[in-house]
């Protein structure tokens, strides 16, 4: 499947497989294993990176740096998640039959290739945040949301004071995949501050319709970049938005810390899209 | 905001749960298991003509066969994800549990595969079951043995 | 009547395990061996023998019979053996359950093709 988007992202970018310099790549399975089992296709040098379910936006954070200062001038950043393998590894064997919490969320599938480059496109982005990992001292692996939210808050605050911007100068900000109970909270904490914003969403409250029965939301590495660049990058093309802010929020956690009664860190990872003038 | 604060505000949004749904959904599907066994045992009971201590143990490997073959077409984890603890609770969740954690190590083979994760779900309920035994029958043992 | 008596008693304990799976963060796991060791707490002076008496399915289909017929088992065997019956005839009743779960979950493993 990923090895489709990639090949799908370089036909539509016209850029032969040669010309790119750098992968950036990463996924939920230990060891990265579907980032490097993918690896030797595609005779690139590649870099596995792991940020949870920010790893795309970590992916594209350093890929946009090291272009940036000309390091390298073509790159792409790729992540894919399966909802079976991601639940294996995190949760419980796909066939044991338990009923799911109302806090869980869905991890989506798919994959993501996004083509970064030098020449100048349509929407480039002009501003990255690498978020601190924070810890709130939440221990509920089946309540992830709710431990993504204070850093996906952290990342927000420490972007406006970096850019020395408000909420109002987006037209769009999206968290990653805090889903429906994460969004209020991280709305509620917004509104404490009394900080505005224009408008506001989930990519993993637009990923999945509310008749699906995926309880909160979908969830994943790939779920802010299905939604970012497959459906909001359209609307940006359409010229509906024209600055958004997307807060890839990922929880951090391990299984086997969790049952040894650890917390569970959180880190979130921001950038701006912007239509080029 | 510290960390206090922001446990008040993840609180107020926790999403609803829905207990009594749950619980009644529980009782009716681990009552309908129940049925389905109190059947497999009178139909045993009459074919055989046996008594009910030798047809406890046909019934229940009759259980655990129906259980393993759900779990294999993949329809119990659908109704376990409805039913909860109605499906669990009963043997056929034990044979579910070990199905399902056999399946998933099938691509590893089938020593290092199937064979290193069958306990991994249900060995807890062995284990506690026959630690705790061990310890109760040893008190009724010696409770017995003086009195 | 029996059919009703097997249904009331085997959903009253999923009832009972599906109010704790609400009330704490406990695992199906966990639930699981907690019922166990109540099965066989309750066989200590026989009680459980009497359910099975009376709601016979109902009460050998959840997981507490399980902690009972291990503890029966060993208990019997202690009558025979004296305190080494303990160990003996702990898998007495039990064994069609284990090893008819084990060798199913072993067929279908190998039959079947997981989701995954």
């Amino acid at each position: 499947m990923l090895q489709d988007a990639i090949a799908l992202v370089l036909k539509k970018s016209k850029v032969k497989k040669e010309a790119i310099d750098l992968y950036y790549g990463g996924d939920l399975n230990n060891q990265l294993a579907t980032t490097y089992y993918l690896a030797p296709f595609l005779k690139r040098p590649t870099i596995g990176l792991y940020g949870a379910c920010s790893t795309l936006a970590l992916a594209i954070i350093q890929a946009s740096l090291m272009i940036e200062n000309h390091v390298i001038n073509q790159a792409i950043s790729f992540t894919a998640s399966h909802n079976a393998t991601a639940e294996r590894q995190f949760r419980y064997p796909n066939e044991y039959g338990i009923q799911r919490r109302e806090t869980m969320t869905f991890t989506g599938t798919g994959a993501v290739a996004v083509h970064l480059g030098l020449k100048p496109s349509k929407i480039k982005i002009t501003a990255v945040t690498l978020g601190k990992v924070v810890d709130y001292m939440q221990d509920d692996p089946n309540d992830m949301p709710r431990a993504m939210a204070p850093a996906a808050y952290d990342t927000y605050k420490q972007h406006m004071k970096d850019l020395h911007r408000q909420g109002i100068d987006y037209d769009l900000i999206l968290t990653g995949d805090l889903s429906q109970a994460g969004k209020s909270i991280f709305e509620d904490m917004l509104n404490e501050e009394h900080l505005h914003y224009k408008y506001y969403d989930d990519c993993g409250c637009l990923l999945y319709d509310k008749k699906q029965a995926v309880n909160q939301g979908g969830s994943g590495p790939v779920c802010s970049g299905l939604v970012t660049f497959g459906y909001i990058y359209q609307k940006m093309l359409a010229g509906k938005y024209r600055r958004v802010l997307l807060l890839a929020t990922g929880a951090l956690l391990n299984p086997v810390m969790v049952n040894q009664k650890l917390t569970i860190p959180c880190v979130c990872h921001g950038f701006v899209l912007e239509v080029a003038s | 905001m510290n960390i206090e604060k922001y446990n008040k505000v993840a609180n107020s949004h926790q999403p609803q749960k829905h207990i009594l749904n749950h619980t009644l959904m529980a009782f009716f599907s681990g009552g309908i298991i129940g049925i389905i066994g109190e059947l497999i045992l009178c139909f045993y009971q009459y074919i055989f003509d046996i008594s009910l201590k030798e047809a406890t143990p046909l019934m229940i490997i009759t259980m655990v066969l129906i259980a393993s073959i759900l779990t294999g077409l993949g329809i119990y984890d659908r109704l376990g994800a409805k039913c909860g603890a109605g499906t669990f609770i009963p043997i056929t969740g034990f044979a579910n549990a070990m199905t399902s954690s056999a399946m998933e190590g099938k691509s590893e083979g089938l020593v290092t595969g199937i064979g290193a994760n069958i306990f991994k779900l249900g060995g807890c309920v062995i284990m506690f079951g026959i630690v705790s035994s061990f310890i109760l029958g040893g008190i009724r043992y010696i409770i017995g043995y003086f009195w | 009547m029996n059919f009703l008596l097997a249904f009331v008693f085997c959903g009253f304990v999923c009832a009972l395990g599906q109010l704790i799976y609400e009330y704490t963060k406990w695992t199906p796991g966990h639930i699981t061996s907690l019922f166990v060791v109540i099965g066989s707490f309750l066989d200590l002076f026989h009680i459980y023998d009497q359910l099975v008496k009376i709601f016979r399915a109902g009460a050998l289909l959840p997981i507490t019979s399980f902690g009972h017929s291990l503890m029966h088992g060993a208990l019997a065997a202690t009558e025979k053996f004296g305190i080494f019956g303990l160990s003996m005839g702990m898998f007495d009743l039990t064994a069609a359950g284990i090893s008819s779960a084990i060798l199913f979950a072993f067929l279908v493993a190998v039959l079947v093709k997981p989701k995954s």
